[in-house]
């Protein structure tokens, strides 16, 4: 964990409530794809623990949705700089892919699937990436990811755009995949779990106290034992889960 | 120079600060970020007789200047502490800690407080009788003058350790407790726990808190500590170890003056990793403009 300060790059709206922000600063704590920062926003207590979209030596891309006070704050900023605790959570081990890994995220569990699918396709893997959103209006990064060299698939709840249902329903179409890696909202995750042929990792989301394990704010069960999800996680391998 | 030292129940601490239990673990994971010999001491993670997950999920809400938490103790247990907990502190940390201790019954306070006592990194015993959120014991030893006394009678009885009793800020009358508990014995006390809130979420119109209501801490409890440490520190000739929404080294001159000998930080270590580091190198230069030689000297010193 390092904390320092960041210069906001760019902050801009790319669908419905939500916006990619990029950052410039000290990268060099983040070591894996699916790994969050924490940002100290004036006026709030806690810092708002987001997922990293993509990363390099210099910059750090999220990507946020507008649900409360803090994203709200944040959607308005324009320039600045921002306090910031990096390189938190274990993240997604990619050694483990095989040779046809499956990519499957849910909306704001979309962008933590970007730095992965780009590390997975620099070793040469052929990846398949679904995205399940809401609605159209709510779809963003899909040709970012196929600019990558990924194989998208995009689902949508009401079917304005892609495979009308859920992102279980394009899992239906994907013939063989040697290891899946996802992240979203919990039905979600368990939605995958359940319809999943192969081992995997998902990525947890829960309301954090500190995000660096410090509070025992965002514990969970498992198979292993206790675990906190901001520092043993937030991805835990299929195995470990007690749903 | 300025001469940081205090005196804590015996111990000489070279600074007054000490990070507040539960907000620190078991402190090694703290000097992933820097070297943690630099405090005074370490009140270590809230430690009960039997391993503890703590309450469900979701178990921390924000509010202004402050959260709420309901963990609820989740510890390894005693035996894990014991084995596991302070060996690994003691990779990195060269001073006596803290050890709080939790408990459901007397024969469990008594317990816990035997076993950690025997532990040589352990300087002082702290008794947290005010932990609002377990249901039984817990906060009702420490809201109740008699019940104080007694856990703190039968602690005393098994180590030889300085004891501190953690004393709840959600009383009538906290001097009566923490009077009742000198008599009993303590060696110090440690003020205040958390203040029990609640946050309501307006679009579910439900607690945001899985057990609905918690511990709320932060800056915003400040002036009450300073209050309940000011009125202790008025009844009572053992030491205060003072405790609330301490953020600044402002705070800890202010607390200090109040009548705390110690200040532990709490919910801003989980805001501001380095708070306690920032804290102690801040102190010298805060001294010199309040022209503070020894800050032991300001003690209770706006009595």
């Amino acid at each position: 964990m390092k904390q320092s300060l960041f210069d906001i790059v760019s902050n801009k709206k790319i669908a419905r409530d939500i916006y990619e922000m990029v950052l410039y600063g000290d990268t060099s704590d983040l070591v894996r794809p699916g790994q969050f920062i924490n940002i100290k926003l004036d006026g709030l207590f806690l810092r708002r623990p987001i997922s990293v979209c993509d990363y390099d030596d210099k910059t750090i891309t999220i990507i946020y949705k507008v649900v409360g006070e803090g994203t709200e704050k944040m959607s308005k900023m324009d320039g600045g700089k921002l306090d910031i605790l990096t390189g938190l959570g274990n993240g997604f081990d990619i050694e483990k892919s095989g040779d046809k890994p499956l990519l499957i995220g849910g909306g704001v569990g979309v962008p933590p699937m970007f730095n992965l699918c780009r590390k997975l396709i620099e070793n040469g893997k052929d990846v398949t990436v679904i995205m399940g959103f809401m609605s159209q209006e709510d779809v963003f990064y899909k040709t970012e990811f196929e600019k990558l060299g990924a194989k998208v698939y995009v689902t949508t709840n009401d079917g304005t755009e892609g495979i009308k249902g859920f992102v279980t329903d394009a899992m239906k179409e994907i013939e063989a995949y040697t290891y899946f890696y996802t992240c979203g909202p919990e039905p979600m995750l368990k939605g995958v779990y359940d319809a999943s042929k192969t081992s995997g990792e998902l990525s947890f989301e829960a309301r954090m106290g500190c995000g660096f394990g410090a509070c025992m704010g965002c514990s969970c069960e498992t198979k292993y034992g206790n675990k906190r999800i901001c520092k043993d996680g937030p991805v835990l391998k299929k195995e470990e889960i007690i749903w | 120079m300025v001469d940081l030292s205090v005196n804590l129940g015996g111990i000489r601490l070279d600074n007054p600060i000490i990070p507040a239990s539960g907000t620190y673990g078991f402190g090694y994971e703290f000097s992933e970020l820097y070297d943690i010999n630099i405090l005074g001491s370490i009140s270590l993670k809230g430690t009960t007789k039997e391993p503890r997950f703590g309450n469900p999920l979701p178990r921390i809400a924000e509010c202004r200047e402050g959260m709420i938490n309901s963990v609820g103790l989740q510890n390894p247990g005693v035996e894990k502490v014991i084995s596991e907990e302070i060996p690994k502190l003691r990779q990195c940390f060269n001073k006596k800690a803290i050890a709080n201790v939790g408990g459901f019954s007397l024969d469990e306070y008594t317990y816990n407080c035997e076993k950690l006592g025997e532990v040589p990194e352990i300087g002082i015993i702290e008794v947290n009788i005010s932990c609002p959120n377990v249901h039984a014991g817990g906060m009702s030893f420490g809201t109740d003058a008699k019940n104080a006394a007694e856990v703190t009678r039968r602690v005393k009885a098994v180590t030889n350790k300085p004891v501190f009793i953690k004393l709840s800020p959600n009383v009538t009358d906290i001097v009566e407790i923490a009077k009742a508990c000198e008599d009993a014995g303590a060696d110090g006390l440690t003020l205040i726990n958390t203040l029990m809130g609640m946050k309501i979420d307006l679009k579910t119109r439900k607690p945001v808190i899985f057990n609905k209501k918690g511990g709320f801490s932060g800056p915003a409890i400040f002036p009450v500590a300073i209050r309940m440490i000011y009125d202790v520190y008025e009844a009572v000739k053992i030491p205060i170890m003072g405790v609330g929404g301490v953020a600044t080294a402002e705070n800890v001159i202010e607390m200090m003056l109040a009548g705390a000998t110690a200040v532990q930080v709490g919910a801003a270590n989980l805001t501001e990793p380095y708070v306690c580091k920032n804290i102690i190198e801040e102190l010298p230069a805060l001294c010199e403009k309040y022209k503070i030689e020894k800050l032991s000297d300001i003690i209770g010193g706006a009595h």
